[in-house]
């Protein structure tokens, strides 16, 4: 997000997810969308076969929507930047881009130019192995589109050059005029069912609501004033610095709200040893998570079946949710426990329903100042929506961008932190399957989900399987710098030769065990798509 | 300005886009006509004749989902003629499969017994031979019953037109056609993602949600609208509710945007967690390291943290305190988080997993 906020002014998907049925080009990168996305890859495969949409590809992996691309670019994990700075140079070479667009709309032309005249075709060919000729027609292709959207996903973002990354599409889009349009723009879909309500809702250690940053002195007088409290005008520490802090020894308390660090985040050996270092650890949650495990106090909520409230969806839309159910046992949702807990440690919240929470909420954020449960019942609405008669913005940057010319930022392609060698010769990439969701709390309790999938699959490719005498369904042992993880293997033509993919689904098979916790400098986010391991059968 | 066409339909005259078919022109003006196989936002393929209607100068009856008007049209659509279709139509139907409304789960919400009830049918006419299928029980998500199939297609488009999953079509000739994955597998042994979008567009009980079997009759539930818990498309579902339980998830289509009614595996078939018996029911508290977590009340819970936390805020400093709020929990929770953190603890240490 800090990539999209540095280049636009604001961290967010540009555009809607119906426009991508209507337009005439989705370039795809980085997201598994039929499986992370089911109902977004519904859309993109309905754009192809019905609407004539074009499609390009670039992902290291024989994913679905390869099936329905006009052109697929196989990069080598970690070499986004150079492949996009190729697009960049061939369109730029080929006096292809948006000319007026350019000069009117952007800044930093110049000094992109001058950086990727290097990154000719051939060049990007012998860094990624996309070949040259692809790497062209796919420029070509994007480039004469009226109308092209980019959406991404983790597959982008966690690497050491994920914020770079997301820079990188950004000057695509930009350099062909394909932002502040419909059917266009720069779209990351999130992962989570509330991740842009989250960031919205200032659950950031750098910004209030809305994005208002701490650092600022009006926006730290507000909300002193608002919320009658002392604040602290700096900035604090981001989920990986907060772990760090509690192997130091700086930080002495973890409050963690329905999150399970200790089977989503890198390098799990190291984080268990760091929560165990805490004084106090907190852990609300639906279940006795992995976190929960080791937690001092351990707080029984509601699940969203069993609430009212409101998510804000990957295209910014602000949607109900509402109580179908009563929680278990003495569970309190979320709010209450919060409410509760701040009551008796002095500070007085005295909110009756999560409607009364939510419209303090529009008081201080101004892109949902507009929003109201009663707008809200039968349709959504998507922020900014800054006045009550504002009908919400389908898509983002119309005529001027948020923060006034839109920024092209000139950027070198740097390899991912760990590359194989001779003793660790795989790439590992890990991510999600569509049977199961994040550190499989909710998705493994669950009969049918279970049944499709049961457990955690390492997948080979079949030359690398033969050359390590691996079979299909035998169990593999996957071993990097940081630890070891065994599973089945399931040998397929997705994973690139030299690549092997695995889940983060199954405490029985902690993949984070492995992965490296190299972080990008900007967005503090581990390269969880990048790191060398060695394969053995069990 | 486009040029429209006028058309009579049952006397009252309706002017229309070129394009548009008789079934829609009717609807635009209140007129009711029977379909089946008819289904929104897929291809009209006149499968089942139910919407049949007499055309003035025709040389028999049309199927009104698949006629594009023309100028001058006259149309019936509930002359003795069309009834008397309709009624063999779905007498056929109902003599050729299983209907047995006593043990189906579609009863009360099944559009052929709709039909019958609505063309006022006794009994059919014809001897009632199901083809006996063997049912799909292959898996504990969706339940395929082929005797109870009337071979509308519907599921067939809604597999590769609506999803574009590609995986159902018809198979076999006549009397023996089916519905089915390739090689008339199971759908465990298909490549089906049980996305249920079949089951959701299925008329009759043959696709049905197999965990709600025997959970309650239609009138006995309770619909809530509200918004899926796992990715971030956001897609407005509805929660079946009996004895404070989910019965089972369906789609809706008039909720419109961001999924239109249509919905993916975990969002239909992933909320038995909800109901789980590992769900954590009352606060615990390890009061010593090494001891296991004891169950404690509310208000123990809160002075624990609440004493533990001040000491440690008075001891080193409110940034030595930190919290992960969540990207699962609701936009109130967040706000609520960091406010916690922010007026009350007085540190910006905060986050949660975007990140990851």
């Amino acid at each position: 997000m800090a990539g999209l906020a540095a280049t636009f002014g604001s961290g967010a998907m540009t555009n809607s997810i119906d426009e991508l049925e209507f337009t005439d080009l989705i370039l795809a990168t980085g997201t598994n969308t039929t499986e992370n996305h089911p109902v977004i890859g519904m859309k993109i495969k309905r754009a192809v076969k019905q609407h004539g949409t074009k499609l390009i590809v670039i992902d290291p992996r024989e994913i679905d929507l390869v099936k329905y691309a006009s052109i697929w670019l196989r990069q080598k994990p970690g070499t986004d930047v150079a492949v996009f700075n190729g697009l960049l140079n061939v369109i730029i070479a080929e006096g292809l881009y948006a000319k007026e667009y350019v000069a009117e709309r952007t800044e930093g032309f110049d000094a992109l130019k001058t950086v990727v005249a290097k990154y000719t075709p051939d060049y990007v060919e012998n860094i990624s192995g996309v070949p040259a000729e692809d790497l062209k027609k796919a420029a070509r292709m994007y480039a004469k589109a009226n109308r092209a959207s980019i959406i991404y996903a983790m597959g982008i973002t966690q690497h050491i050059s994920g914020t770079d990354n997301v820079k990188s599409t950004a000057n695509l889009a930009m350099l062909c005029g394909n932002v502040g349009i419909e059917g266009g723009g720069v779209n990351p879909l999130r992962g989570q069912n509330n991740v842009q309500g989250a960031c919205d809702m200032g659950a950031l250690p750098n910004v209030y609501p809305a994005y208002q940053q701490v650092a600022n002195a009006d926006a730290h007088k507000k909300f002193e004033a608002t919320w009658g409290a002392t604040l602290s005008p700096k900035p604090g520490l981001t989920l990986m610095e907060i772990m760090a802090g509690a192997g130091s020894g700086a930080i002495k308390a973890v409050y963690v709200m329905g999150e399970n660090p200790l089977l989503s985040d890198p390098d799990l050996h190291h984080v268990k040893k760091e929560l165990q270092n805490l004084d106090l650890l907190i852990v609300q949650d639906i279940f006795l998570t992995e976190t929960a495990q080791i937690a001092d106090v351990v707080l029984p909520v509601a699940s969203f079946a069993e609430k009212d409230g409101t998510f804000t969806n990957t295209e910014r839309r602000v949607q109900r949710v509402r109580k179908a159910i009563e929680p278990p046992g003495e569970a309190k949702t979320d709010w209450e426990v919060i409410a509760g807990l701040s009551n008796k440690m002095g500070y007085p919240m005295h909110y009756t329903s999560a409607k009364e929470i939510f419209e303090e909420v529009t008081t201080v954020t101004p892109s949902y100042a507009g929003i109201t449960y009663k707008r809200i019942e039968k349709e959504g609405l998507q922020w900014p929506c800054p006045t009550h008669d504002h009908k919400g913005t389908k898509f983002l940057h119309k005529d001027r961008f948020s923060r006034g010319l839109g920024l092209f930022t000139a950027i070198e392609f740097i390899p991912p932190n760990e590359l194989p060698d001779k003793d660790y010769p795989f790439f590992l990439s890990t991510g999600r399957v569509l049977y199961h969701y994040h550190t499989g709390t909710m998705t493994t309790r669950t009969q049918g989900l279970s049944e499709r999938c049961p457990e955690s699959l390492v997948e080979i490719n079949p030359i690398d399987a033969e050359n390590s005498g691996i079979a299909d369904g035998q169990m593999v042992k996957v071993t990097s710098r940081r630890g070891t993880v065994e599973a089945k293997a399931h040998i397929t033509q997705k994973s690139a030769p030299g690549t092997i993919f695995m889940n983060f689904h199954f405490a029985n098979a902690p993949v984070n065990l492995l992965t490296n916790p190299a972080l990008d400098p900007t967005g503090k986010i581990p390269e969880y798509k990048v790191c060398a391991v060695k394969l053995v059968a069990a | 300005m486009e040029k429209k066409i006028t058309i009579t339909i049952d006397g009252q005259e309706v002017s229309a886009k070129p394009g548009q078919t008789v079934l829609e022109c009717a609807k635009s003006i209140g007129i009711f006509i029977p379909t089946l196989c008819h289904y929104q936002n897929t291809t009209n393929v006149g499968a089942c004749r139910v919407c049949v209607v007499e055309v003035e100068n025709a040389r028999s009856l049309v199927a009104s989902c698949c006629m594009p008007i023309s100028p001058g049209m006259v149309i019936r659509t509930s002359t003795p003629a069309v009834r008397a279709a309709q009624k063999m139509i779905v007498e056929l139907l109902w003599s050729s499969g299983d209907h047995n409304c006593l043990t189906c789960e579609q009863n009360g919400q099944c559009e052929l017994q709709n039909l019958v009830y609505w063309l006022k049918i006794d009994k059919p006419r014809f001897n009632i031979e199901p083809p006996g299928y063997a049912p799909d029980n292959s898996n504990t998500m969706i339940h395929r019953d082929l005797n109870k199939c009337v071979l509308c297609g519907r599921c067939i488009r809604a597999c590769n037109e609506i999803q574009v999953n590609e995986v159902l079509d018809f198979a076999m000739r006549g009397s023996y056609a089916k519905v089915g994955p390739a090689f008339d597998a199971d759908y465990i042994d298909s490549a089906c993602v049980f996305c249920g979008e079949c089951l959701q567009v299925c008329p009759t009980g043959a696709i049905t949600f197999k965990q709600a079997k025997f959970g309650g009759r239609p009138w006995e539930l309770d619909k809530v609208r509200t918004t899926c818990t796992y990715c971030g498309v956001g897609c407005q579902m509805d929660l079946f509710v009996k004895d404070n339980s989910i019965v089972k998830v369906m789609g809706n289509r008039e909720y419109g945007q961001p999924n239109d009614g249509s919905l993916c595996v975990k969002g239909r078939f992933g909320m038995d967690f909800i109901s789980h018996p590992d769900r954590l029911k009352k606060p615990l508290i390890r009061y010593k390291k090494n001891e296991d977590l004891k169950e404690v009340t509310w208000d123990e819970a809160y002075t624990f943290i609440a004493d533990k936390l001040t000491a440690i805020k008075h001891t080193n400093g409110p940034d030595s305190i930190a919290g992960l709020a969540s990207a699962r929990c609701s936009n109130e929770e967040n706000y609520l988080f960091q406010k916690f953190m922010r007026a009350v603890i007085g540190t910006n240490n905060v986050d949660h997993c975007a990140r990851l």
